[in-house]
C-alpha cells in the first residue's frame, strides 16, 4: 500500500466507494452462507479455508452486498507491515498527519474487512489482528494512543490456503483459533458447470468438457502439479472461448500454462484437453 | 597428425597394442587391420579412439567394434555410430557381454532404425507425458513400461520402445497415445472387471474350441465397446485415434457384426455383452485388429489383479478397524465386562447426480455415513475400478489390536540381502565422460539409519573444547544479525524526525525539501538451509574420523544458535550397487539426543561413491524452501569406489552431480583434509568453491569458522 494513495481512499471510505452495488453472482456449495450470516450477527470472525481460485474472494463480495456493508480487501503479501494495516503518520508542508490504513478505516465505517492470503503477511502482523478478532473487538492505534472499538456491524474475515505445504505458511494456532472456519472447495461437477456457464456464456457442452478437464488436472495433483485447475481458471478459459479462441489453445494458455512450467506436465495437460475437445 | 590413411601395417601394430588380451593366433588384429586400412583417416581415428574407450569397459566389446566398424561408416553417418557404440555399451552395462555384442552385431537392423529414427520417436522420451496424460484421465495411476508385446496387466502399460511406423513423428506419438488410451480405457471401462459371481477370462475362453481365436475375438469386440466409450466422453481422443487407423487402413467389418457394433457401442453396454457375443461370432472371421490394440494378456492381467486385490482387501479392512477405533473413542463404553458389537461397515450406492449410469459409493459406520480416512478414498477407488462394487466381505473390520505391519513391507536394509534386487532403493544416473553419456539407473542408492552410540562422545567434545567454545558461541550469535532500524526512507512506519528537522531546515534556506522522511523496520532474515555430507569412507579410520565428529558437535553447537535449517548424512558404499546414504539428523529432526548419539556412531565403512549421493542430497535440498541452499561436503579425499569410480571417471562424474546441483539452484562447497585437493578439487567445484584444512586436529573449530565465512 502506497502511503500517498491513503487520504484519497480513506475518502472512498466514506463516501460508500467500497459498496457493492450489483449482486455479485455467487453459487453456494454449502451452508456457507448461512453460516456467515450467522457469524456476522453474532459479531464472530470469520476464517475462509480452501484451494485458490474456488470462489473465496467472489464469496466476501457477495457477502458484503447481501449484508449491505462496505467491502476493504487488503491483499497480503510478505513485507506488509503492522504499519501498513493500521495507519501511519504523513508528513505535510507544516505538519504530521495522521492517515488510516485499512484495518482502521474498516473498524471506523464499520465494514468488512477481509485479509487475503493471510499467511502471506508477516508474522508480527497477524498480531494485530488478535483484539481485533476475539470478544473484545478493538483496535489500539499505538502511535495515536486511540483505541477503536468495532460496532457491531464490523466484521472481520480472512483468507487462508491449507495446501501450502510449508511450515512458513502455517497459521499460528493462537490465531486460527479465534476464527469461525468455513472450508471451501471445488464445487461438484454440475455446480462448476453453472458456474462456468453463467460466468462465460459458453455452451453446456463446453461447460461440462471445461469441468471435465478441470478433474483431469485434479487428478494430477500431487503428481507434479501442486493444485489442479481452480474455478477461477475455467471461467478464464471459457471466456477466451467466448471471445473466440479455439478450446485448446483457450485451455493451453488459460489453464495449462497457467498451472506449470514444466515441459513435459504441459505436454501432458495439452494431450488431455485435445482429448476432450 | 597427417590426413593420409593408416596402412594395415601402421594399424595391426596399434590394435595389437590395445586388443592383445582377446587376440589369439586364430584371430589377430591382421584381418582387423586390412578392413580399416581402406576407410578415410579420420575414420581410422575414430575407430581407434572408440577402441581405447570400451576397451576400459570390456575388450571383447572393443574388438567387436573395430571388427564392425567399416561396416557402420557405409551405413550410418558419424553421429549414429556414437550412437550405436552408446546403446550396445548400455546394453553391456545392464545385461553382459553376450547382449552387448549382439547389440554390436545388430548393426544393420540399428542403422536401419536411426534412419527411421528421424521420424520416429521413442517410448524413453514421451513416456513421462503418457504417464501424466493416463493418470489425468482417470482411475489409478499406471506405469508405463517398455516392452515386446502391447499389453497391460492393469498396473502397467506396455509400449513398444520405438515408434516409426508413420513418415510424421507427430503421428507416431498420436499412435503411442492411442495405444495407451486403449490399454488404459481396459483397465478403467471394465474389459477386466470381475463382476462377482463369474469366472476368470481365462476360463470362460478355454471352454471354446480354439481359446486363441477367442481370445482375439473377444479383444476385437472390446476394442468396439471401448472405442465407443472414448468417443462419448473423449471426443478429442478418439478423433485422434480415428486419424491413426486410417493412416495405417480402413477397419472393415463382416456384415454379420452388425448387431454386435450396435449393441457394443450402446451407453449401457459392458465387457459381459463381449462375453455374450463370444459364442455367435466365433465361428466367422475377425476383422484386423486396430493399430494400436495390441493383444490381450489375461493371465497377466489376473495375476496383477489377484495381487493387487488381496492387498487393498486386507489394507481396506485395516483401514476400517482405525476408522472404527477413531470413532469409537468418542463413545463411552455402556457396559464393562461385555464385548461391545462389531461395527456394521455398509456401502451405499447412490446415482450421480453429474454421470447418468455412474454411481457414488458412501461409506456407512452404524448407519451413517462417514468420512473415509485420507488414503481410504483413493483405495475404495480402486477395488472399485477392479470389482466394480466393494463386496460384503471386504467390510468387516480388521482384527481389534493395534496397526500390523503389511506383510511385504519392504525394509532397505533387507533389499541388498536379494542380489540386485532395487526395489525400495533410489536409482540415480551416473556421467562417464569417456562416452560422453550418462549410464541410466546406474547406481542403486539406499537411505540407512546411523547406528546411535551410547558413548558419550557428544559431552566428551564438549569439554574438550569448552575453552573456546564460549568465543566461538559469541561469534555465531554476532552473525544472527538483527532487527535494524533504517532512517531517511521514502517510506516507512514511522516518522523520522531527525530527517524531519533536517528537511524543515532545508526548506527555510530555499532548498528542496526531501522525500526521505521515514523510518522503516528492516527484518533480518536468514533463510538458509544447509546439507551436510560426511565422507564415511573407510580411509577415515581413526582421528580423521574423530575429527569429523568433533567438528559435527561444534558445528551443530553453532548452528543451533543460528537457527539455519541443517541436515546431516553420511556417505559411503560399495560398488554402484550399494550406494549407502547413513542418516544423522534430517531436516525436520530436532538436535537431540538421538542425533548427538546418532553423531558418536559414525563409524568409518567402504568407499566414497560420491556423484549418486550427491544426487540424492541435491534431490533432498530442492523439497526444502530455502533462499540460500547449501552442499558442504566433509571429505578426505578423491572420489573412489570398487568398481572402477577412480581417477578420472570419479571425478568427471562428481563434477557433473554437482553441475546438476548447481543447476537446481544449490551452491556446493568442500572441505577437504587431502593435501593434493588442488589438483582435482577446483576441477569439480569450481576455483573458489573449497577449502583446505591442512592439519587434521584443526579440523573441529576451522569447519565452523569455514562455515561462519560461507555466509556472512
Amino acid at each position: 500500500m502506497s502511503a500517498s494513495k491513503n487520504p484519497a481512499s480513506a475518502r472512498a471510505a466514506e463516501s460508500g466507494e467500497y459498496l457493492i452495488k450489483h449482486e455479485p453472482y455467487y453459487e453456494p456449495v454449502g451452508e456457507e452462507v448461512a453460516v456467515f450470516e450467522a457469524a456476522f450477527r453474532q459479531q464472530l470472525p470469520v476464517l475462509l479455508k480452501g484451494p485458490t481460485g474456488c470462489g473465496k474472494t467472489r464469496f466476501m463480495q457477495h457477502m458484503a452486498w447481501r449484508l449491505k456493508r462496505p467491502l476493504i480487501t487488503v491483499s497480503c503479501h510478505d513485507d506488509l507491515t503492522a504499519t501498513d494495516l493500521v495507519g501511519r503518520y504523513l508528513i505535510t508542508a507544516n505538519e504530521t498527519v495522521w492517515v488510516d490504513g485499512p484495518m482502521a478505516r474498516a473498524v471506523r465505517t464499520n465494514a468488512i474487512l477481509y485479509l487475503d492470503e493471510i499467511v502471506e503477511a508477516r508474522k508480527d502482523t497477524t498480531v494485530v489482528i488478535h483484539p481485533l478478532a476475539d470478544d473484545r473487538r478493538v483496535l489500539p492505534i499505538e502511535k495515536t494512543g486511540e483505541l477503536l472499538t468495532a460496532g457491531p456491524e464490523f466484521c472481520l474475515a480472512i483468507s487462508y490456503n491449507p495446501g501450502y505445504q510449508s511450515v512458513l505458511k502455517d497459521l499460528k494456532q493462537s490465531t486460527r483459533q479465534r476464527f469461525v472456519a468455513v472450508e471451501f472447495n471445488y464445487p461438484s461437477a454440475a455446480l462448476e458447470k453453472k458456474i462456468v456457464r453463467r460466468e462465460t456464456g459458453v455452451d453446456e457442452a463446453m461447460a461440462e468438457r471445461l469441468v471435465k478437464f478441470a478433474a483431469m488436472t485434479r487428478n494430477l495433483k500431487g503428481s507434479g502439479l501442486d493444485e489442479g485447475a481452480s474455478t477461477r481458471l475455467l471461467v478464464h478459459a471459457g471466456k477466451l472461448m467466448s471471445a473466440g479462441i479455439d478450446p485448446r489453445t483457450a485451455c493451453r494458455t488459460a489453464i495449462a500454462e497457467a498451472l506449470t512450467d514444466d515441459p513435459e506436465m504441459i505436454a501432458a495437460v495439452n494431450e488431455l484437453s485435445a482429448s476432450l475437445f | 597428425m597427417s590426413n593420409k590413411s593408416l596402412t594395415a601395417a601402421e594399424l595391426e601394430v596399434k590394435l595389437d597394442e590395445s586388443l592383445d588380451p582377446v587376440l589369439s593366433s586364430r584371430r589377430t588384429a591382421a584381418a582387423l587391420a586390412k578392413a580399416l586400412a581402406d576407410i578415410e583417416r579420420a575414420q581410422q581415428d575414430f575407430v581407434l579412439h572408440w577402441v581405447d574407450i570400451i576397451i576400459k569397459t570390456n575388450a571383447e566389446m572393443a574388438y567387436q567394434f573395430a571388427a564392425r566398424a567399416p561396416e557402420a561408416f557405409r551405413l550410418m553417418p558419424v553421429p549414429a555410430i556414437e550412437e550405436w557404440v552408446i546403446h550396445a555399451m548400455d546394453v553391456y552395462d545392464k545385461q553382459g557381454l553376450y547382449p552387448g555384442c549382439a547389440a554390436l552385431g545388430q548393426l544393420r537392423a540399428f542403422a536401419v532404425e536411426t534412419a527411421e529414427a528421424a521420424h520416429g520417436i521413442a517410448l524413453e522420451e514421451i513416456r513421462h507425458v503418457l504417464e501424466l496424460f493416463v493418470q489425468g484421465l482417470a482411475g489409478r495411476p499406471l506405469k508405463v513400461e517398455e516392452a515386446a508385446e502391447t499389453c497391460t496387466d492393469t498396473a502397467t502399460l506396455f509400449l513398444p520402445a520405438r515408434l516409426h511406423k508413420f513418415a510424421e513423428r507427430h503421428d507416431n506419438f498420436r499412435l503411442y497415445k492411442a495405444m495407451a488410451a486403449h490399454l488404459w480405457a481396459q483397465t478403467w471401462y471394465g474389459t477386466w472387471r470381475l463382476a462377482p459371481g463369474t469366472s476368470p477370462l481365462t476360463e470362460t475362453l478355454s471352454t471354446y474350441r480354439d481359446p486363441e481365436k477367442a481370445l482375439r475375438l473377444f479383444h476385437a469386440l472390446e476394442t468396439l465397446r471401448l472405442n465407443a466409450c472414448i468417443a462419448r466422453e473423449l471426443p478429442g481422443l478418439y478423433r485422434d485415434m480415428q486419424e491413426v487407423q486410417r493412416l495405417s487402413g480402413e477397419m472393415h467389418y463382416p456384415a454379420a457384426w452388425k448387431q454386435a457394433i450396435q449393441r457394443l457401442t450402446s451407453l449401457e453396454a459392458g465387457v459381459s455383452d463381449s462375453l455374450a457375443l463370444l459364442p455367435t461370432l466365433h465361428e466367422g472371421e475377425i476383422p484386423a485388429p486396430f493399430c494400436f490394440q495390441g493383444i490381450l494378456r489375461p493371465d497377466r492381467a489376473q495375476q496383477a489383479m489377484q495381487e493387487r486385490l488381496t492387498r487393498e482387501k486386507e489394507l481396506f479392512r485395516e483401514a476400517l478397524g482405525q476408522l472404527g477405533g477413531e470413532t469409537a473413542q468418542a463413545k463411552p463404553e455402556t457396559e464393562t465386562g461385555t464385548t461391545p458389537n462389531p461395527r456394521q461397515y455398509a456401502i451405499e450406492q447412490l446415482l450421480d447426480p453429474d454421470h447418468p449410469g455412474q454411481f457414488i459409493f458412501r461409506l456407512l459406520l452404524d448407519g451413517q455415513p462417514v468420512q473415509p480416512l485420507a488414503d481410504m478414498r483413493t483405495l475404495m477407488d480402486s477395488i472399485i475400478q477392479d470389482l466394480g462394487q466393494i463386496p460384503e466381505d471386504y467390510l468387516v473390520a480388521a482384527g481389534a489390536g493395534g496397526y500390523r505391519q503389511p506383510a511385504d513391507e519392504k525394509r532397505p536394509e533387507d533389499v541388498w540381502k536379494g542380489t540386485y534386487h532395487e526395489e525400495g532403493a533410489f536409482l540415480y544416473n551416473e556421467w562417464d565422460h569417456r562416452r560422453n553419456h550418462y549410464r541410466k539407473h546406474w547406481c542403486v542408492l539406499r537411505e540407512l539409519d546411523v547406528h546411535p552410540d551410547s558413548d558419550p562422545f557428544v559431552a566428551r567434545t564438549l569439554r574438550k573444547y569448552h575453552g573456546v567454545l564460549p568465543q566461538l558461541r559469541k561469534t555465531f550469535e554476532a552473525l544472527r544479525g538483527e532487527n535494524k532500524l533504517l532512517k531517511k526512507q521514502i517510506n516507512g512506519d514511522d516518522v523520522d524526525f531527525d530527517a524531519l528537522v533536517e528537511a524543515r531546515a532545508d526548506m527555510q534556506s530555499g532548498m528542496e525539501l526531501s522525500e526521505r522522511l521515514f523510518t522503516k523496520l528492516h527484518k533480518f532474515e536468514r533463510d538458509i538451509a544447509v546439507m551436510f555430507m560426511v565422507d564415511m569412507s573407510g580411509s577415515t579410520k581413526g582421528w580423521i574420523n574423530d575429527a569429523e565428529r568433533e567438528s559435527l558437535v561444534l558445528l551443530c553447537e553453532a548452528l543451533e544458535i543460528l537457527g539455519d535449517r541443517y541436515a546431516i548424512y553420511g556417505f559411503s558404499g560399495m560398488t554402484r550397487k550399494r550406494c549407502e546414504l547413513y542418516r544423522i539428523k534430517r531436516f525436520d529432526e530436532p538436535y537431540n539426543e538421538v542425533v548427538r548419539q546418532r553423531i558418536a556412531g559414525i563409524t568409518p565403512q567402504d568407499y566414497t561413491r560420491m556423484g549418486a549421493t550427491i544426487r540424492h542430497l541435491t534431490k533432498l535440498l530442492n523439497d526444502v524452501e530455502a533462499r540460500t541452499k547449501l552442499l558442504i561436503t566433509l571429505s578426505d579425499g578423491k572420489p573412489d569406489d570398487y568398481d572402477g569410480y577412480r581417477g578420472e571417471y570419479g571425478i568427471e562424474d562428481t563434477r557433473m552431480s554437482l553441475i546438476e546441483a548447481k543447476r537446481a539452484g544449490i551452491h556446493p562447497f568442500c572441505i577437504t583434509i587431502d593435501e593434493a585437493a588442488r589438483d582435482y578439487l577446483p576441477h569439480m567445484y569450481g576455483a573458489v568453491n573449497w577449502t583446505l584444512v591442512d592439519e587434521v586436529r584443526k579440523l573441529p573449530l576451522k569447519v565452523s569458522d569455514i562455515y561462519r565465512r560461507l555466509t556472512l
